[in-house]
């Protein structure tokens, strides 16, 4: 299914070279940054009655890899499970089931690395909110605090948080003694930035962190990241609900709806051609840009039903205009259409039992 | 793929926008020094505070000497520029002196519960799960007695005196400490930059420190400030009852309790204790007020 | 409903069983040997061993937890020390002074709580918002059992209208003589449920005020009184929760009025309990009190559920001193 059948790609001979120089690269260009395994996590919550019990299945089962230097985009509503799947990457949430392989090493295992070993090399850059800095601190000791803890003297670790606000465009003189009230989102959302990369990560998971701003400020934090990444051989994980803002960042996107993962595959494939019936319909609910093409009708009908109590079969045949009987009663699996391109729907499933599958 | 890094106006560009940065609570204190009512409080308690506190320095009559001529002598007698009590001692050197015990069991019950109440509320906020139960759940037990009650029967059964009416006191706050503590940890570890802090692999104890306590101490203290008053109050009810501080010594409650047969004879007298009580209470209750209405506004 | 009151009810079960252990261990914090209070001095080791065998004084502590436990559910609060009569003959009719006197000043302090704390929120920032809440504050600072003096004082000493003490001569059964003697203590108890009902129903009204759904009310030609009405309900439930656990305080803090004005409540039974070492009532008295507590809790929560079927319990985020 997943793992090694979704072949990489290699990454390009910068960021080959620049993992040959760097000591902590295990694996080698060739090994997934990232894999994840089956990846479930159900929230139980108490009822209104006694006794009943409220099971929401945020993410269940899903599964991909991250490939050394590249940008994977996750994209989906409201409710579909990336949040908390970017929670799972980074070791706040402990999954259900499943496992985490960083870097060929599997993450909480005995055999493996601890998830704390793991935090060293994975940050997450959260989305700008007034909750996402703490209001009491400086700048200087928020992005300071990760060096701190890693083991750093506290001189040490202010100047790593200088360097790195320098990094970021904010300049240490003017910004280290400031507080977060005193910046603008887009500011706050450099020193979010400046903080992840201030644990020297490998791997970074960025959970809506452009969807707070304004365009004009969403269009400069994007070209930092760019520029960062190749700079500094990062390697992305970008979650967004904006399909614009994925499509101009990542290499490969996967879509994910109701926890579970629908489509997959390199970003032009992806946005050219959406081999899933949910993917078409998100790429057509985008507004056009063309005055005579208007769009009259909705792609997309009613609302997304909750992951309290997901739909049997293909979660998203409640919605999708090519259900069939075969959808209620199979979850279809995620099939290669291309290289590296893969979807989970059976009418693209040669053999489902679909009728516009091919027999 | 061009450099956009935003250039920032660094050394020898206009440096108009750019002002001292100041902290939280530069910005409170600032705004206290502007509200009347609070620096009215605020001079009336350091004066009953200081003149507590210098009492032996005071030129006062001796608060313990008796006599037999000069009982129930009323306010302007002179001599004695508040009367004299029961028992002839002068009433303004038992007032001022009053205040140093009835002060201290105002303060240090309240003062500890917060150590002891924000430490429990903290972890249980913070922890959740087991600790948060086991925590809470014994506090909500104690809870359940209205506190005057628990005080009193606990201070009554241990036999009264001081130290058991500090215990007492000090039992009864701990559980609405505990409680507000508790939920506003809660409501800050839900915030985002402790996940952020979790993320660096920070321990427990580094994140409580570094990044909760800060912004929790802040409105802990003015819950604990509210609650002073309260203490003063009953603590005073204690010693008017018999269980605090005992004969001869002066406190506010235990004078209002001696005086009160003499009530029908000297009404002005017997009232005096009282009204020291309520005007240390009220403006405890005033500046605490002011303290929350000043730490509202947001930066 | 039903259910939500049973659950209710569970949840309460293992605290009113902490509070029960707590009263039990009252006894036994008391220094010296529990059994010291029954047995007088000089008397004989051996009557001693005794007397202790007979109180199952000598049985391991979690035994007689539960002895006591039993006995207690079944109503007997055993005997007082010093009169030998059952304590919980002189618990109910002391409880049910305490009534009188909590439940009329709750009466009186939601009254002009809501009133003036409604009034003050209307006025929001004006002159009459400042006195109200000015007056609130004195309220609460207030000394009760020293307003209880000032009203002697007044009312009693100077004026000579009201009577100082007691509950009324128990010849002259005139519902007006007991009242002349309720009210000065009652006056002494509203003031700080009062000023907190006020400060508490000036704070939930105004924020209701201030919430778009009134303008709407408004812009959609609703009558101001009907607005108001609107307004209330949604006041109710904060306030209640306010009210209901000022009844239950009064009922346990009345202590100090009750021993001001000699009204024999179980303030005043506490009192001379304690001073006269008489732990069983002293028992008996705390556990009466605190149960009543516990039970009225979990009354303003059903209440309020009743009233906003929404309402979540938001337990210390209030922060109100109980």
């Amino acid at each position: 299914m997943t793992g090694g059948s979704m072949l990489t790609t290699m990454p390009d001979q910068a960021t080959q070279a620049a993992l040959m120089r760097d000591p902590r690269d295990i694996g080698g260009p060739r090994q997934p940054m990232l894999i994840a395994e089956n990846l479930t996590k159900h929230f139980t919550f108490d009822g209104d009655r006694l006794g009943a019990r409220v099971v929401v299945r945020a993410v269940d089962g899903v599964s991909f890899m991250v490939c050394k230097g590249e940008t994977l985009g996750i994209v989906g509503e409201s409710g579909c499970g990336k949040s908390t799947t970017a929670r799972l990457l980074v070791g706040l949430i402990k999954p259900d089931t499943g496992a985490l392989v960083f870097d060929g090493e599997e993450v909480g295992s005995v055999r493996g690395i601890s998830i704390r070993r793991m935090q060293r090399s994975v940050q997450m850059v959260f989305q700008d909110s007034y909750a996402s800095l703490n209001p009491r601190l400086t700048l200087a000791d928020t992005v300071a605090f990760g060096p701190r803890v890693s083991g750093h003297s506290r001189r040490a670790a202010r100047a790593r948080a200088e360097a790195v606000l320098a990094l970021v465009g904010l300049a240490p003189k003017l910004y280290a003694a400031r507080y977060p009230h005193e910046l603008s989102g887009g500011q706050r959302q450099r020193v979010n930035i400046a903080r992840a990369l201030a644990m020297e990560p490998r791997l970074l998971i960025l959970d809506e962190a452009v969807s707070a701003l304004d365009k004009s400020i969403e269009a400069q934090v994007l070209n930092l990241l760019q520029e960062l990444k190749a700079r500094l051989h990062l390697t992305y994980v970008f979650i967004s609900h904006d399909l614009s803002v994925v499509r101009f960042i990542s290499d490969r996107v996967m879509v994910m709806y109701l926890g579970k993962t629908v489509e997959v595959g390199p970003v032009e494939d992806i946005y050219d051609n959406p081999r899933h019936p949910y993917t078409r319909a998100l790429l057509s609910s985008r507004p056009s840009m063309n005055p005579r093409q208007r769009r009259t009708e909705p792609p997309l009908s009613g609302d997304p039903p909750s992951p309290i109590d997901p739909p049997s079969g293909c979660r998203f045949r409640t919605r999708c205009v090519l259900a069939e009987p075969v959808c209620a009663t199979v979850a279809p699996p995620l099939t290669a259409q291309g290289s590296a391109h893969f979807a989970a729907c059976h009418a693209a499933t040669p053999g489902s039992g679909h009728s516009a599958a091919a027999a | 793929m061009t450099d956009h890094a935003v250039e920032l106006p660094v050394d020898g560009a206009p440096r108009a926008w750019v002002r001292r940065p100041h902290g939280y609570w530069g910005g409170v204190s600032r705004r206290l020094s502007r509200d009347p009512t609070t620096l009215v409080c605020a001079l009336i308690l350091t004066t009953v505070v200081l003149a507590a506190l210098l009492a032996p320095y005071l030129d006062l009559a001796d608060p313990y000497r008796t006599s037999v001529i000069y009982r129930l002598k009323p306010p302007g007698t002179p001599g004695h520029l508040l009367g004299t009590d029961e028992l002839g001692r002068d009433l303004l050197a038992r007032l001022i002196y009053g205040g140093r015990l009835s002060l201290l069991m105002g303060f240090v019950p309240v003062l500890i519960a917060t150590l002891v109440g924000a430490v429990l509320g903290i972890l249980a906020g913070y922890f959740g799960g087991l600790v948060n139960a086991a925590i809470m759940r014994t506090m909500d037990v104690f809870y359940a007695f209205p506190s005057i009650l628990l005080a009193v029967a606990i201070s009554g059964v241990l036999g009264g005196g001081v130290m058991n009416g500090l215990f007492s006191l000090t039992l009864i706050f701990i559980p609405s400490i505990a409680r507000v503590s508790e939920s506003i940890t809660m409501g800050v570890r839900t915030q985002d930059f402790v996940d952020a802090a979790r993320v660096t692999g920070a321990y427990p104890h580094q994140i409580l420190l570094s990044h909760i306590l800060k912004n929790v101490i802040g409105q802990i203290l003015v819950f604990s400030s509210s609650l002073i008053s309260i203490s003063i109050v009953v603590a005073a009810g204690l010693s008017f009852l018999g269980l605090g501080v005992a004969p001869p010594q002066a406190e506010w409650g235990l004078m209002l309790s001696t005086l009160r047969p003499t009530i029908y004879v000297a009404p002005l007298n017997a009232i005096l204790p009282g009204i020291m009580i309520f005007i240390t209470s009220m403006c405890f209750n005033l500046m605490s007020d002011g303290l929350r209405n000043a730490m509202d506004v947001k930066g | 409903m039903l259910l939500f009151v049973l659950k209710r009810l569970v949840y309460v079960l293992p605290i009113a069983l902490g509070v029960s252990l707590i009263c039990f261990a009252l006894i036994y914090l008391a220094p010296g040997d529990p059994a010291s209070a029954l047995i007088p001095d000089n008397t004989p080791p051996a009557v001693a061993a005794q007397i202790r065998q007979a109180y199952g004084l000598d049985k391991p502590l979690p035994v007689q937890y539960l002895r006591w436990l039993g006995r207690v559910l079944t109503g007997d609060f055993g005997l007082s020390l010093s009169t030998r009569r059952p304590v919980i003959s002189e618990v109910i009719p002391a409880m049910g002074n305490t009534f009188k006197l909590a439940g009329g000043a709750i009466l009186l302090a939601c009254i002009c709580g809501i009133a003036f704390g409604t009034r003050a929120a209307y006025r929001s920032g004006r002159a009459a918002d400042r006195l109200i809440g000015a007056a609130a504050i004195a309220g609460i600072s207030v000394p009760q059992y020293w307003l209880g003096m000032v009203l002697v004082v007044l009312f009693s000493v100077n004026l000579g209208i009201l009577p100082a003490t007691g509950m009324g001569d128990i010849k002259s059964e005139s519902l007006l003589a007991e009242l002349r003697h309720l009210i000065l203590p009652t006056i002494a108890l509203t003031v700080v449920p009062a000023g907190l009902i006020a400060r508490s129903v000036r704070s939930t009204v105004g924020e209701i005020l201030g919430q778009e759904f009134v303008q709407t009310l408004h812009a959609n030609g609703l009558p101001p009184s009907r607005v108001f009405l609107h307004i209330m309900k949604n006041a109710a439930p904060p306030a209640l929760a306010v009210i209901g656990l000022e009844f239950a305080r009064l009922l346990g803090g009345s202590i100090l009025v009750e021993t001001v004005f000699s009204w024999p409540g179980t303030g005043f039974l506490l009192n001379s309990a304690i001073f006269t070492r008489d732990l069983t009532v002293v028992q008996g008295t705390v556990l009466a009190l605190a149960m009543f507590f516990v039970l009225t809790n979990v009354l303003v929560d059903v209440l309020q559920m009743l009233l906003d079927p929404r309402f979540k319990r938001a337990r210390a985020a209030s922060g109100a001193w109980q």
